[in-house]
């Protein structure tokens, strides 16, 4: 195919119209405490399980709470931003403060199975559905 | 260091229409802050999603410039039921004062979704001392 280098741009293009169109969906009701407040979480589903991924370039990993409870899960830490001494500020773009934000999910998870992973300023939380949340087939007899 | 706030949702701003790419996929402008000490400049940029192989940074006639690809693999077979902010790669360029870097001791440093470009001044640009006689 003649145009086979734009593929990979249009899968990524159709995916932001995806991510748009769920832009604050109701899916989380009013369970979310403080939407527009840092940091912005995105919520997946994978199979029957979520994945949350969370943009927070340039935190301390070891600085990052994460609290786990029913189905809620929470978030807080801080970011600091050094300049250093000495140094004048031309261009200030990036904010620097503290979070705490929790997310509750309108469905059952397993906490002993939830895991968190941070990288490249990314936090994916993967948050396995519970056992007996999950749709169960039903026979007809 | 800054001052302690409440942190809040910075909103994306994407790449504006002078700089243009062909493809319709959204770019979005990294986060900046720009800073300067007696020896050198300092460029940091918030590319969240970009690591340090997807990080491509030039320096040609006195333009510094700087694009980040995401991998977008990650969220493959991922279908999104809750969004507050959108994904794509970043740009972004700054024209630099004509000779006034070193363009060969230029060194980038990228950590947690964070670029940092440090570029020494040339001696000529380096603030002297005069003495008085």
């Amino acid at each position: 195919m003649a145009l086979g280098l734009a593929d990979p741009f249009d899968a990524l293009f159709r995916f932001q119209r995806a991510l748009e169109q769920r832009l604050d969906s109701d899916w989380l009701e009013n369970a979310t405490s403080g939407v527009g407040a840092f940091p912005p979480i995105n919520v997946f589903q994978q199979g029957s399980d979520f994945i949350a991924i969370i943009e927070m370039p340039g935190i301390d990993k070891d600085s990052i709470g994460l609290e786990v409870r029913g189905n809620a899960i929470r978030i807080s830490g801080s970011k600091t931003i050094d300049y250093g001494s000495n140094a004048s500020v031309h261009r200030r773009e990036r904010v620097a403060g503290s979070f705490d934000r929790t997310i509750s999910l309108p469905v059952k998870l397993d906490p002993d199975r939830v895991s968190a992973e941070y990288r490249d300023g990314i936090l994916a939380l993967f948050l396995p559905r519970a056992e007996s949340d999950k749709p169960k087939a039903i026979k007809i007899s | 260091m800054a001052p302690a706030q409440d942190l809040e949702v910075q909103q994306k701003r994407e790449l504006g229409a002078r700089d243009e790419s062909t493809i319709p996929a959204r770019v979005f402008l990294p986060n900046t802050d720009i800073f300067e000490t007696e020896d050198a400049l300092t460029v940091v940029m918030e590319m969240p999603g970009v690591d340090r192989e997807h990080a491509d940074i030039s320096v040609e006639d006195s333009v510094l410039s700087v694009a980040g690809r995401i991998d977008f693999a990650r969220y493959e077979k991922l279908y999104p039921v809750y969004t507050e902010y959108n994904i794509g790669h970043y740009r972004r360029s700054f024209n630099l004062a004509p000779n006034s870097f070193d363009d060969r001791k230029i060194s980038a440093e990228m950590a947690d979704g964070v670029l940092t470009l440090t570029l020494p001044k040339a001696e000529r640009v380096k603030p002297r001392k005069i003495p008085l006689r």
